[in-house]
């Protein structure tokens, strides 16, 4: 056999070799880090109103999914809007999260958004989502103790002024820019 | 308390839990590389594509795809690389016994197919252990059933006369000869296993500090004294380097893993220093192994170099890419181990560097993936006997590896899956059958939990 041929398949060989190694160390890392986004419906059960606004989906998977690269819709921001959520008091405080045009909701329940340890929240007690002009507003869910934007107990979906402190039993949250 | 984003969506991880496809792909990858290595040996060595390929390929490939079958059916959720890892090096293994046997002078002579036999009742006793072995946790009862068994496994070849100067063979007349030392390294892990379990608080939490160190209590030393002890009645009475640091170093393992101590790698590593200059000071067949280990250019017995020295020159003349396979001089080792201990001496020289390195990572992920599976275990016992198991495969890869490349002395030990010998293939296939069962238990999901959280009360505020 010709020698030309005896050392592409020696190379080759080494090569298929190390390519079995790579596509193994492939499979390890899906492994690690692989994460699969699904749809909640179903679970949840008719207990709550169903969410308006299906668009966020994407926008909360590809935030969850690579760590918030994708950013927020551009033409829902508005200059001056607030871009994200802190926890001020409470057994949460520090915590923030983006704000990125998706439905936040607040409550004791595990699915929520921030699950709040806390005995005087209701299991779904508010929700606070962007309106169509990118104003936030905030929402209570029917809740037993209420949600106080400022000292005001909320009846109806109000908009939320900068720096105003929304109050859920022991927490209290504020958007800030 | 958690942070959801997006309140219509759930984060889980790893894609589909049940990694069987991935496991498919990469076992016809497994199964065409050994194919590839075949046509590349015949090609080498008789100038034509050798006569058994095809059926060569559809043996292996038949007996990967009944085990991968068997995975779907009974371990759906096992881990999906340990399978084709194991096929790829056993494969391997096969073709390059294959090619040694092209070379006259190495016995044993026409060892391909009896391999290729034996790795066949190998992957049937992996099915046999995966069919029958419904859980791991049932190997728990039976830990002092398991001590007693792994002893008399240990124990037995020391009536068997000698053979290339170690005792670690039994001889059933009319049968054969098998190691019972591989068999046993399986079954003191379960004992191993059970025993730490019972005792590790015992062991981790009764000690003193000293120096930065937890010093045990006299008494808690017992074990690790008993094993070293039957481990250097091992290297005494069976000359056996390799099987003796394959117990003790697992015992050593398992028993950081199980309490957390350094101090117990500490003395792990004082006694089995202590333990093998002894030996070695004495026994005639342990010292010239460690003779050809210190000085391997000496003058061998018989006028000419060690086997050690012609291990290290495969080594240099394969270079980094190597000769091809087919191409080397492997013939020059000579002896009665070219195609057991010295193989991976052939894979440096045909090789090179490079697939060394690849089948040294094999192994590392082989043992990543074991190492892997008792971390997600669930029950200690799991934990404790994946770690064991995957130390002992571990261990033995170090003490080959590191035997035919001069850094420890040499022991009669056998490369996982890669060398010639029929013990040795059909006990790391139990050993990786019991890892896959485990790690099918490891990554099933969680069943629901049975109590929302959501339902509690709320308390109401009283102003």
């Amino acid at each position: 056999m010709s020698e030309l041929t005896l050392t592409v398949m020696r190379l080759g060989f080494l090569a298929v070799l190390w390519l079995f190694v790579i596509v193994a160390v492939q499979v390890i890392r899906s492994d690690l880090f692989g994460t699969r986004v699904t749809q909640r419906a179903g679970r949840r059960g008719p207990e709550r109103p169903a969410p308006r606004q299906q668009q966020p989906q994407q926008a909360a998977a590809a935030s969850s999914g690579r760590g918030g690269g994708g950013g927020g819709r551009g033409n829902r921001t508005r200059r001056g809007a607030p871009t994200k959520l802190v926890v001020s008091e409470g057994s949460l405080t520090g915590t923030t999260v983006a704000l990125q045009g998706q439905t936040i909701t607040l409550g004791r329940a595990h699915d929520s958004t921030i699950v709040l340890d806390d005995d005087y929240a209701s299991s779904r007690h508010a929700r606070i989502y962007p309106d169509r002009d990118g104003q936030w507003i905030v929402e209570d869910l029917g809740s037993t103790n209420g949600t106080y934007l400022d000292r005001t107990r909320l009846t109806t979906p109000t908009p939320i002024p900068p720096g105003a402190p929304i109050r859920i039993g022991k927490t209290v949250i504020e958007l800030r820019k | 308390m958690s942070l959801n984003l997006g309140n219509t969506t759930t984060i889980a991880s790893g894609g589909t839990p049940n990694r069987r496809n991935t496991e498919l792909a990469l076992l016809v990858f497994a199964v065409i590389i050994p194919v590839f290595a075949y046509a590349n040996v015949g090609l080498a060595k008789n100038d034509e594509l050798p006569s058994g390929m095809i059926g060569y390929g559809l043996g292996i490939g038949l007996i990967a795809g009944i085990a991968h079958l068997v995975l779907r059916k009974f371990a759906p959720y096992a881990d999906p690389l340990m399978l084709p890892i194991a096929t790829l090096l056993n494969g391997l293994g096969l073709v390059l016994i294959w090619r040694l046997d092209h070379e006259p002078n190495l016995s044993p002579a026409n060892a391909a197919p009896s391999q290729l036999m034996w790795s066949a009742l190998g992957v049937a006793l992996a099915i046999g252990v995966l069919v029958f072995l419904k859980d791991h946790r049932i190997l728990q009862r039976y830990t002092y059933i398991s001590m007693v068994v792994a002893l008399v496994l240990l124990i037995l070849p020391m009536f068997f006369p000698a053979r290339f100067g170690a005792r670690i063979w039994i001889t059933i007349p009319g049968v054969g000869s098998l190691q019972p030392g591989e068999f046993a390294k399986i079954i003191i892990a379960v004992f191993f296993a059970g025993y730490l379990m019972v005792k590790r608080d015992a062991l981790a939490l009764a000690s003193r500090r000293f120096m930065g160190l937890y010093l045990p209590r006299g008494r808690d030393l017992g074990p690790i004294l008993a094993i070293w002890g039957l481990s250097l009645l091992i290297l005494v009475f069976e000359t056996d380097l390799g099987t003796s640091l394959l117990f003790f170093g697992m015992f050593v393992v398992m028993l950081y893993v199980a309490t957390e101590r350094t101090s117990w790698i500490i003395f792990g590593l004082l006694l089995s220093a202590a333990g093998a200059v002894f030996v070695a000071s004495f026994n005639s067949h342990v010292a010239s192994r460690v003779n050809n280990w210190l000085d391997p250019l000496a003058r061998a017995s018989n006028d000419g170099v060690t086997e050690t020295a012609q291990a290290m020159f495969t080594f240099g003349s394969g270079g980094l890419m190597g000769s091809g396979l087919g191409q080397g001089f492997s013939r020059l080792i000579g002896g009665i181990a070219a195609k057991s201990d010295y193989i991976l001496a052939t894979i440096g020289e045909e090789l090179g560097l490079a697939g060394m390195m690849a089948i040294l990572l094999l192994y590392a992920l082989l043992i990543e993936r074991g190492m892997r599976t008792a971390l997600a275990a669930r029950d200690p016992f799991g934990k404790l006997l994946a770690v064991g198991l995957t130390g002992a495969f571990a261990i033995q890869v170090f003490v080959v590896a590191g035997g035919v490349t001069g850094l420890i002395p040499l022991t009669g030990m056998t490369m996982p899956f890669l060398a010639q010998g029929g013990s040795s293939v059909i006990a790391n296939w139990a050993l990786i059958a019991v890892l896959l069962r485990i790690s099918d238990t490891a990554r099933r999901p969680a069943p629901a939990p049975a109590t929302n959280p959501d339902i509690e009360m709320t308390q109401v505020v009283r102003s």
